[in-house]
This record gives structure tokens, C-alpha cells and sequence, in this order.
């Protein structure tokens, strides 16, 4: 039921042309996608999915709206190329999941191996009750910290191309106000 | 949004409960769902809220440019200091055991820091962003 609603909010997503309603769509197809989490009983994952993408990325989509406009413009280019390369991929990744065991499957790899040793050892080893803690934190700190310098690369990036200083470079500055060169060359 | 009185007295109303909330979820992390990625967001959405009820310029008041700058990096360097910390002590890089007297303890205290820089560097982050994108002036 709930992938049904979510595949009705993708297509509407690429149905539209109205970007606020692309935008709020974006914000449900999250929430549906926090509940499913909630239904595999991954509540850490749900949080982050409600928090991040049904939150604060549809807020950051509505500051870009402002900027940028409401409609999004009528292209008209072929777009069989494109579809073929989105085919062939979703094939390939679908051929790759057979090999996969099913969810849950008692004799999977992950499930024989990774997770009774972080179930059984983490309680004695890290002490303390959340087990995603302890392997977000601990056990795969490396990848956190990566995590983190990726965020912070995020912001980084923002703040050079929108930050201070910004209309320097800014063409449209300088065709209403002389810029500095060109006073100089005056 | 000036003229919008329900909207300034209900937010105002909620902001203290939406930081307490954020902070709940930072450091009750070890014990139930929730971390540092999630408690940033939060903490950031409350400021965000403040941006847009009371305008930007109000909201860079409570929390200057320069400041969410050093937030930015004072998390990463608090993770990667804690990690550092780790070789200090004799241990290897994010090798929490050696930070304190007992093994648990240490993980208590490394986990703990860690997840605090994660948040401080994601709240710093989505504040930036969005002042920066809100800040605007097209």
C-alpha cells in the first residue's frame, strides 16, 4: 500500500509542471518512505528520512523555488536515448537483486555473520542500549566521520558560490552600475 | 511575515520546545532512536522557523554569520579531534576504549563527543544554507 502511494507520488512528481507541487510531492513521497521504514522496523532510518527529506530538504526546495520560479520550462528534445539508458539500468540492477537473499532470510551472509556478533558483543563491548548507535558511531566511525566531512563540504560549497562577496562576480550587477574596471578604464 | 500574529505568538510558543526537543534527541541518542544527524536538523529547523516568521536580519542577530561559520568546522574538528585523542592515548584513530579509565566508559564518552560534533556540523550546515539561500536578494 504503501509503495503503491509512493510509485502515485513519483509519477506525479515527473507528471508536473508546477515546481511548488513537485516540491510538496517530494516532501510526501518522504514521509511515505519514513512510514515504510517504520514498517521494517528501522526507526533510526525513519527518523533521519522524516527529519531530512520530508523536513528540511522540501523547506530548502521552497527557498530555491523563490529564487528560481514556479514552472518548469517545456523541453522538447527526444527523450528516447535517455529512456533506453533508464531501461537498461533498472534492468541490470533488478538482475543484480535476484542473487540476493530474500529480506529477512535466516541464512543470509549479513544475518549469519555481521549482525548476531553486533547483537551479542555491542551490549558488553559499547554498553550502552541502542545497537544503530554503537555501529553508527563506533564500530563504523570511519564512515560517520565521512559522513560528516560531506555535510560540511555541503555547506562549503553553498557558502562559495552564494555567500558573501558573491555579486563581485555576479553579471548582472554590473550591467545596471558601472563595476570597478570599468570606472578605472573611464 | 509581520502582520501574521498567530503564526509569531504559536512559533515563538514552539521554539524552546522544538531546541529542547533537538537536544532530547542528541544526547537520549545511546538510548533510543535518534543521534546527531537527526538532533542537527532539528536544532536548525528552529532557527529556520525563526528566520521565517521574523526575517532574516532578526534571525542573523541571534545567530551572527561568523558563528554558524565556526560551528561548521568546530564539529568536524571535535570528531576528528576526538579521533585524535584516541592515537594520544595510545589507541588507534576513533579508538574510544582508551578514553577513559574502563573500556565501556570510553566508549560512553567517545560516542558521545562524536555524535555531538555530528550535530553540531549538521545544524551549522542546514542554517547556512538556508540564511544563504533565504539571504538572497533577486
Amino acid at each position: 500500500m504503501i509503495l503503491f502511494l509512493m510509485a502515485i507520488a513519483a509519477f506525479g512528481i515527473i507528471k508536473l509542471r508546477n515546481l511548488f507541487a513537485v516540491v510538496m510531492l517530494s516532501g510526501i513521497f518522504s514521509l511515505l518512505a519514513a512510514s515504510l521504514y517504520v514498517h521494517l522496523t528501522a526507526v533510526d532510518v525513519a527518523f533521519t528520512e522524516a527529519s531530512v527529506g520530508a523536513g528540511i530538504s522540501t523547506l530548502l526546495m521552497l527557498a530555491t523555488l523563490a529564487i528560481t520560479g514556479e514552472y518548469e520550462k517545456k523541453h522538447t528534445t527526444n527523450n528516447l536515448f535517455p529512456l533506453l539508458i533508464v531501461v537498461v539500468t533498472g534492468a541490470a540492477l533488478i538482475y543484480g537483486t535476484l542473487d540476493m537473499p530474500l529480506y529477512g532470510a535466516a541464512n543470509a551472509p549479513a544475518n549469519l555473520h555481521l549482525i548476531p556478533r553486533f547483537i551479542e558483543q555491542s551490549g558488553t563491548e559499547i554498553g550502552i542500549p541502542n545497537i544503530v548507535t554503537s555501529v553508527l558511531a563506533s564500530y563504523r566511525g570511519y564512515d560517520t566521520l565521512g559522513e560528516t566531512v560531506v555535510i560540511f563540504t555541503a555547506a562549503i560549497g553553498v557558502l562559495v558560490l552564494l555567500g558573501r562577496g558573491r555579486n563581485r562576480w555576479r553579471p548582472g550587477i554590473s550591467a545596471d552600475a558601472p563595476s570597478k574596471d570599468e570606472e578605472n578604464e573611464v | 511575515m509581520n502582520n501574521h500574529s498567530i503564526l509569531r505568538v504559536v512559533s515563538k510558543f514552539m521554539i524552546p520546545f522544538i531546541l529542547l526537543f533537538a537536544l532530547y534527541v542528541q544526547f537520549h541518542g545511546d538510548f533510543g532512536p535518534g543521534g546527531g544527524f537527526q538532533a542537527g536538523v532539528i536544532f536548525a529547523a528552529a532557527f529556520i522557523l525563526y528566520g521565517l516568521i521574523y526575517g532574516i536580519e532578526n534571525a542573523r542577530k541571534v545567530l551572527p554569520a561568523t558563528a554558524t561559520r565556526l560551528l561548521l568546522a568546530a564539529g568536524v574538528l571535535l570528531y576528528v579531534g576526538t579521533g585524535l585523542f584516541g592515537i594520544f592515548m595510545g589507541g588507534n584513530f576513533l579508538d574510544y576504549n582508551v578514553l577513559a579509565a574502563t573500556a565501556v566508559g570510553g566508549q560512553h564518552l567517545g560516542i558521545l563527543l562524536v555524535e555531538f560534533g555530528v550535530g553540531t556540523t549538521v545544524a551549522a550546515t542546514m542554517v547556512t544554507i538556508f540564511f544563504v539561500f533565504a539571504g538572497q536578494d533577486f
